[in-house]
């Protein structure tokens, strides 16, 4: 089992689909969500997916190809 | 003497110990800094500060670390300079400049790395790591080099020279990665969890980031101990902008400054705009973007701070701006005709930022402000180089010399 924690962020296309249920559905992650915030043009959440990591790759291969944008949960860690 | 109790959730509220931890188990927001107030409020005077070093550790009261862990190669106590030419130009009666191109590595990066530094000796760390577009590589190879420590620097593979030779003339371990910013991260945040490095803004962020507060603490202080209307502040993840908030609310709160009424307004470059761009359409969820901009000290396009930077100008009453690059030059250019500054590409987008937030009436001309101008000229030439005018190239005869400089007039 691994866990991995990221952001998605949604775009005005993608904010009003079910995405995390579907990712729960569609492959074997759990998905645990601590933070999110959501408009109606954009919205990001903060989530853990539990799972084999292989299936949590796919499952945010999968997230990505539906125009949601996947950030590490600190942030860049790159500065200036 | 330190007056920190303890690490805190700025989302829930939850409490941590002060370990090198940087994200809530609970609800993973990220973690601050927090202090017996009433205990520094009891210690510290005007005073007592007034007699203290002509650096950051004047307020060591207020610091996270054990001061006899410093490293001190002078960060800090910067001037704040009151402008004539450029306040004129923008049309502002009461402009100051902070001047914090004058640190010991031409950056404020030095104020958060002195006090990452202390923190990780603190904790027994033996390497100081970093990943970053310039100046934090500079200030954490030249604090590691004073410490004794050992620096790893991670760097993206096509930055301006001045930023490179700036760190290597102090012999970190460079690695400058051939990949995108998402590449960088991506290797860092892997690198950082299975090595014990004090990586100053993963495991040392909560303390790291506290040291911008000191420009607050400088400011109030250069101004007699007080706030001013207005302060305008580069932002690239919004640390900074966020923690010169923090420290006057702090200043307020121990009785050294008493009314508070700043407003605070961010600078961005167009290129890396996400947080003055959410700001202009009136949301806090901002779009992480691609960088792609010359102000590569600021081209951070998922900040990690963004949300909360935005909280801060609403909060205030506060703003947003953003400039291109064209106008980054011409901001520089002003800066250092007006008032002898030569500030890096930071800078630029400070004062371009600035005369647009003048100029919309953001900022009325008899609000106090105060310019922050962050890093210096020299470190990014490549970005001025093929606009200035010309020298004038002679031999060595006066009357070529007197010909062409009569031409001038
Ligand atoms: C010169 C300069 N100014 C301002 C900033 C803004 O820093 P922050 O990430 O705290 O917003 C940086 C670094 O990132 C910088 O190098
Ligand atoms: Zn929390």
């Amino acid at each position: 089992m691994s866990s991995k924690k990221v952001r998605f962020t949604f775009s005005t296309a993608s904010v009003t689909e079910p995405l995390v249920y579907q990712l729960g559905h569609e492959f074997k992650v759990v998905t645990n969500i601590r933070m999110a915030d959501v408009d109606e043009k954009i919205g990001w959440v903060i989530l853990e997916l539990i799972g084999n990591e292989a299936e949590i790759i796919k499952s945010l291969e999968w997230v990505s190809s539906k125009g949601v944008r996947i950030d590490p949960l600190e942030g860049d860690v790159i500065a200036g | 003497m330190s007056y920190e109790i303890a690490l805190k959730c700025r989302e829930c509220g939850r409490k941590f110990e002060l370990l090198a931890i940087y994200s809530c188990e609970f609800c993973f927001g990220p973690l601050e800094v927090d202090y017996d107030y009433d205990q520094i409020k009891a210690k510290i005077s005007k005073e007592s500060i007034a007699n203290g070093p002509s650096s950051l550790w004047r307020y060591e009261d207020l610091l996270p670390c054990d001061t006899s862990f410093k490293v001190d190669i002078g960060a800090g106590f910067t001037p704040l300079i009151k402008s004539q030419s450029l306040a004129k130009h923008l049309g502002l009666k009461n402009l100051w400049i902070k001047n914090d191109t004058v640190n010991p590595t031409w950056s404020f990066k030095d104020r958060v790395v002195s006090i990452a530094i202390a923190r990780a000796r603190q904790f027994g760390y033996q390497d100081l790591a970093c990943a970053s577009t310039g100046n934090l590589a500079n200030s954490v190879s030249a604090h590691a080099a004073k410490a004794g420590m050992r620096a790893l620097v991670f760097m993206p593979d096509d930055l301006e020279s001045g930023k490179v030779i700036g760190s290597l003339v102090y012999n970190p371990i460079l690695t400058m990665v051939d990949g995108n910013y998402d590449d960088v991260n991506r290797l860092c945040t892997e690198l950082a969890a299975s090595n014990n490095w004090a990586f100053v803004n993963i495991n040392m962020r909560p303390y790291y980031a506290e040291g911008s507060r000191t420009l607050a603490f400088e400011v109030a202080e250069q101004l007699g101990w007080r706030a001013p209307d207005h302060c305008v502040v580069p932002m690239a993840s919004g640390s900074l902008f966020t923690k010169i908030w923090k420290g006057f609310k702090e200043l307020q709160h121990i009785g050294l400054i008493n009314n508070l009424d700043t407003r605070m307004s961010g600078a961005q470059a167009t290129g890396c705009s996400p947080i003055s761009k959410a700001f202009q359409e009136g949301t806090k969820n901002f779009v992480p973007q691609k960088p792609n901009t010359i102000a590569r000290s600021l081209a951070i396009g998922n900040p990690a701070d963004g949300y909360y930077a935005l909280k801060v100008m609403e909060e205030t009453d506060g703003s947003a701006e953003m400039a291109s690059d064209a106008e980054i030059v011409q901001g520089i250019k002003l800066l250092a005709e007006t008032e002898g500054i030569f500030a890096e590409t930071a800078g630029g987008v400070s004062v371009a930022c600035l005369k647009k937030l003048v100029e919309s009436g953001v900022i009325s001309t008899d609000e106090e402000t105060v310019l922050f101008i962050t890093g210096a000229g020299l470190k990014t030439v490549e970005a001025v180089v093929d606009n200035m005018k010309p020298a004038i190239m002679i031999s060595p005869k006066t009357e070529e010399f007197m010909d062409q400089f009569n031409k001038l007039k």
